[in-house]
């Protein structure tokens, strides 16, 4: 284990009653590494990286993040741990009662302890770096979806986070606007930030990716370079995979 | 001709002066200005509104305490044993009618200790108040989007931060109406005080009518200021209503 290592998962396991989503998944996700999981709908991609931050209980397994154990509840203040964990959800989820800014500054002011003009100044900065800045003061429902979704990445980034978690980021979105906010990834992953993205645009995987991993059955099946894997898949389920969505 | 029709006009208009004389100004003073009785109506307005007031402020608290509870136990599947008490609670007195509870906790729970009237009605209207707050809170928390949860604990926020900056504001938003129409309830539920010899609003028209052996005037009144109250609390729950939309397009 290098001290590189900013997440560690070892033989993690999810079921809902008697359905298992996760079975058994051991990985590392180095500082600065960009890992895209692919896979089809019901393989547990998603599942798993809402484990990573304990959105959902893992029913077995350990996750370390820093080499700290944050599976172990009992000593662990997992609130502490998700402030270094951005996350993006497919549906944006941001607050419709509070403008874009209040949005962005609410978690640094009450969490970080941040002055609000301290905060604001950093949201803007934010905003300005995904080209919305003359929206702070808008609410989320007068916005686009591809304008959501890059509020509620700014809005992650706000807590000035060490790993961005995307789950599905461009699923919900109109093909259109897809491409705006793959663009801010694509930024955010030259920026060196560590991400995690769970996606069906294998393209952003190709080009942004690291690391490619394919997860079916609960199980990662595959993972390599995104070269390697997209043109020399070793798996029949791989080939199938990949088959249906190029 | 002309003046055979004059004549009618005439005493026609003359029945209606004596007739508006006997029925209306007479009665009018008798019930309400002879003896100062429209003190009656007048301090029975101060007590139903008192008996509201905290009854409603009682419900809210209680309602408040009791959704949390619920909600929080039907999201996370903690906090059994206090869910448990409060179905018991709801159950119990959603189950029951409002005057047998105020008859009872006057009756029975304040039987042998000399206590005011009107924290018996509090406290009754208040316990049976929050029972209905309590759903009409959780219906509100339960409504909001479980992302909206899920964004406020990715961020870092505890459960507890959570629902208060999160997920409260934009659930007390959703319930306005229906808490409105609650409170409007109540407000008029209060009448049954009088079973209790409470002198509120309903008690005080009746009190002029065992005087005057007259109903239609104080009850006429009495049923006007219930509803003028209701309209003047319903416009005030509509312009709350509208300020927060303001913040929502």
């Amino acid at each position: 284990m290098t001290t590189n290592t900013l997440i560690r998962v070892e033989n993690l396991e999810k079921a809902f009653g008697d359905l298992h989503a996760l079975n058994g998944i051991s990985t590392e996700i180095q500082k600065g590494e960009v890992v895209v999981v692919i896979g089809p709908s019901g393989s547990g991609k998603s599942t798993f990286l809402r484990c990573l931050n304990l959105l959902e209980e893992p029913t077995g397994g350990h996750i370390f993040f820093d080499d700290v154990d944050i599976t172990n509840q009992a000593e662990v203040n997992i609130n502490h741990y998700r402030q270094k964990m951005g996350m993006v959800f497919q549906h944006f989820n941001l607050f419709p009662h509070m403008t874009i800014l209040k949005n962005m500054t609410l978690a640094p002011i009450k969490l970080l302890k941040k002055s609000r003009p301290e905060a604001e100044e950093k949201a803007m900065e934010l905003l300005r770096r995904v080209g919305l800045a003359d929206r702070a003061g808008a609410y989320p429902s007068q916005l686009s979806g591809g304008q959501k979704q890059r509020v509620a990445i700014v809005r992650a980034l706000c807590m000035e986070p060490e790993v961005m978690l995307f789950d599905e980021p461009t699923s919900a979105l109109d093909p259109e606007m897809v491409g705006e906010v793959l663009d801010v990834m694509k930024d955010l992953a030259k920026s060196g930030m560590t991400m995690v993205v769970v996606t069906h645009e294998m393209n952003f995987a190709r080009e942004v990716g690291q690391r490619v991993m394919f997860m079916d059955g609960g199980k990662i099946v595959e993972e390599n370079t995104p070269v390697e894997l997209f043109t020399h898949p070793q798996s029949e389920r791989l080939q199938a995979f990949l088959a249906k969505v190029l | 001709m002309v003046s055979d029709i004059s004549v009618w006009f005439t005493e026609t208009w003359e029945n209606f002066q004596q007739w508006f004389q006997t029925q209306i100004v007479d009665k009018f003073i008798l019930n309400f200005i002879v003896e100062e009785r429209w003190r009656y109506l007048w301090d029975g307005l101060w007590v139903t509104l008192e008996i509201t007031l905290f009854a409603v402020l009682v419900g809210i608290l209680l309602g408040f305490l009791i959704a949390i509870v619920r909600a929080t136990h039907d999201k996370t599947g903690k906090l059994r044993f206090f869910n448990a008490i409060c179905k018991i609670y709801l159950t119990v007195i959603r189950g029951t009618p409002v005057l047998v509870q105020l008859l009872i906790i006057n009756f029975v729970v304040f039987q042998s200790v000399s206590i005011n009237k009107v924290i018996v009605a509090v406290i009754a209207f208040g316990i049976n108040s929050g029972a209905y707050v309590a759903e009409i809170f959780r219906s509100g928390i339960m409504s909001i989007d479980n992302g909206q949860f899920e964004a406020g604990r990715s961020l870092g926020f505890s459960y507890a931060s959570t629902m208060i900056h999160i997920i409260i504001p934009q659930a007390f938003k959703n319930v306005l109406p229906a808490l409105g129409n609650e409170f409007i309830v109540l407000l008029k539920e209060t009448s049954v005080s009088s079973y209790i010899a409470l002198e509120e609003l309903t008690r005080g028209g009746d009190l002029i009518r065992s005087r005057t052996f007259d109903a239609f005037m104080p009850l006429l009144a009495v049923a006007l200021i219930y509803l003028v109250l209701v309209m003047i609390f319903t416009a005030m729950v509509n312009a709350l209503e509208r300020r927060l939309r303001n913040s929502d397009h």
